[in-house]
């Protein structure tokens, strides 16, 4: 099957490890994800904060390539997904938004163009059966806190992805992997974002609050499928050791980078080498007899 | 929390013009105060979502664009997915933040991220984080911030050395000046 590809900018500096790790798991079940040539960065946190006409422009341009090639839009990273599929929201449901994005842009989109997450592919066109039949290697019980974060589930009327505040998708994931998706309540909370530079002592404190959380449940690492929340909670580690003598050790992981290694594929492609926090024990308890 | 309600400055509120830009209907709101207990930075802040709602029905004017939360807000949505008169009490936020830019020149550190953010994708069509970090530090005058996770972050490809090349930076440039000379034109 193929599909549109948005990589999204972090795919080119932060969150490299996410790009190779969709891109590795998308080759061994079969979809083919295609780069739209030109692609643009979707505005993130700082149009919406800034200009809600240049908030949806933005994205627009993009889903004009994805028109053009007749194909629906995936995106990995849940601040774009969030960005696309808001755009498409704002100029269906505002013709006078539309209109000045059709200004801004300088040809008119409706909104047509189906802006899905690539968990959503996995689900949808996959399905959870052939995903469980391609398993090579098992999570061998590793205990996964699924962290959903803010992007991919808010606002729901939008978004229209799974559970707004119980969401599951991950952890059905982790599970048909074999590994054990724990029952914790920070699934949903937020990692302070965009804030990452700007309010680092913000951010500090909320992802304290979810690692310290993730731990509390006996959580081996955290899964995720952000690379804002990646970042916040893989690099923030040090800095709450630091200021507040808490050292977590937690990896922070993208599901992908799960999904890859139970598929068999090698751990440079799928960018594991780029965590912070290095995935030791995920490998370990992977490895051990079984 | 206790409610302090200073006299608006402007001779009109905010209210009118926060609902116009945002096409929410304030006056939904009954307090119920659920948008300030989930909000993720409620306890960080002294004025949660829950009273500057109550202050902009009050008729506060621009000094509620002083208002802690507005630049410490991280965007999450909680408050808008919680709210059981369905009020977008985010949109609410993005748009004191908009007002904020607009009549306020009070340099808050969000605010120079956003700029030093858009300026570098309206420069490559994407975002170039070594550009955008050197942008927001001369921005702010925090120039040791994070500088010690630096190396690891070039050494792991977290960081580029140089800005991206693939974007169609002329559809990208053409939206950014559409919307500056519209802005001109009003």
């Amino acid at each position: 099957m193929k599909i549109a590809y948005f990589p999204g900018c972090s795919a080119e500096s932060t969150a490299r490890d996410m790009h190779a790790s969709t891109i590795a798991v998308a080759k061994s079940l079969g979809i083919d994800l295609i780069e739209p040539e030109g692609w643009s960065c979707c505005g993130a946190t700082a149009a919406h904060q800034t200009n809600p006409v240049l908030a949806a422009a933005l994205p627009t341009a993009n889903l004009l390539l994805a028109q053009q090639m007749k194909m629906d839009m995936v995106a990995s990273c849940a601040a774009c997904f969030n960005r696309l599929k808001s755009a498409n929201h704002k100029v269906q449901s505002d013709s006078t938004m539309r209109k000045q994005v059709a200004e801004a842009v300088g040809q008119d989109y409706d909104g047509a163009v189906k802006v899905r997450h690539f968990l959503e592919v996995l689900f949808e066109d996959v399905g959870l059966d052939t995903i469980k039949a391609a398993i090579k290697r098992s999570l061998n019980g590793l205990k996964v806190a699924c962290y959903y974060g803010c992007l991919m589930v808010r606002p729901h009327e939008v978004m229209n992805f799974d559970d707004p505040e119980n969401p599951t998708s991950l952890d059905r994931l982790v599970e048909a992997m074999g590994g054990e998706a724990l029952d914790w309540p920070h699934k949903v909370e937020c990692c302070g974002g965009g804030l990452a530079m700007s309010r680092t002592d913000v951010v500090i404190k909320l992802t304290d609050g979810i690692l310290q959380m993730a731990q509390n449940a006996g959580a081996d690492c955290i899964t995720v499928s952000c690379p804002m929340c990646q970042v916040n909670l893989d690099l923030r580690q040090k800095d709450i050791k630091k200021q507040m003598g808490r050292d977590y050790g937690m990896p922070i992981i993208y599901i992908t980078q799960l999904l890859g290694l139970c598929l068999g594929n090698a751990p440079n492609d799928l960018g594991l080498d780029k965590l912070i926090v290095p995935p030791t024990n995920v490998i370990a308890t992977m490895t051990q007899n079984g | 929390m206790t409610l302090q309600i200073k006299k608006g400055t402007s001779k009109k509120g905010l209210l009118a013009e926060i609902e116009k830009r945002t096409g929410v209907n304030l006056s939904a709101c009954f307090q119920c105060k659920k948008c300030s207990s989930g909000c993720a930075v409620g306890d960080l802040v002294e004025s949660p979502p829950s009273e500057i709602m109550r202050r902009l029905h009050l008729g506060a004017g621009d000094e509620l664009l002083e208002s802690d939360l507005i630049w410490t807000c991280a965007s999450c949505e909680t408050c808008s997915s919680r709210c059981p008169m369905g009020i977008d009490v985010a949109a609410v936020m993005d748009a004191l933040r908009v007002l904020c830019l607009e009549r306020s020149k009070a340099k808050v550190t969000p605010k120079v991220f956003n700029r030093a953010f858009l300026n570098s994708v309206k420069r490559h069509g994407r975002t170039y984080e070594m550009g955008m970090v050197t942008a927001y530090k001369f921005g702010t005058g925090a120039f040791m911030g994070d500088v010690d996770k630096f190396p690891m972050m070039l050494k792991k490809g977290k960081l580029s050395l140089l800005p991206s090349s693939g974007a169609d930076k002329k559809t990208v440039k053409r939206i950014f000046k559409n919307l500056r000379q519209k802005k001109e034109g009003e």
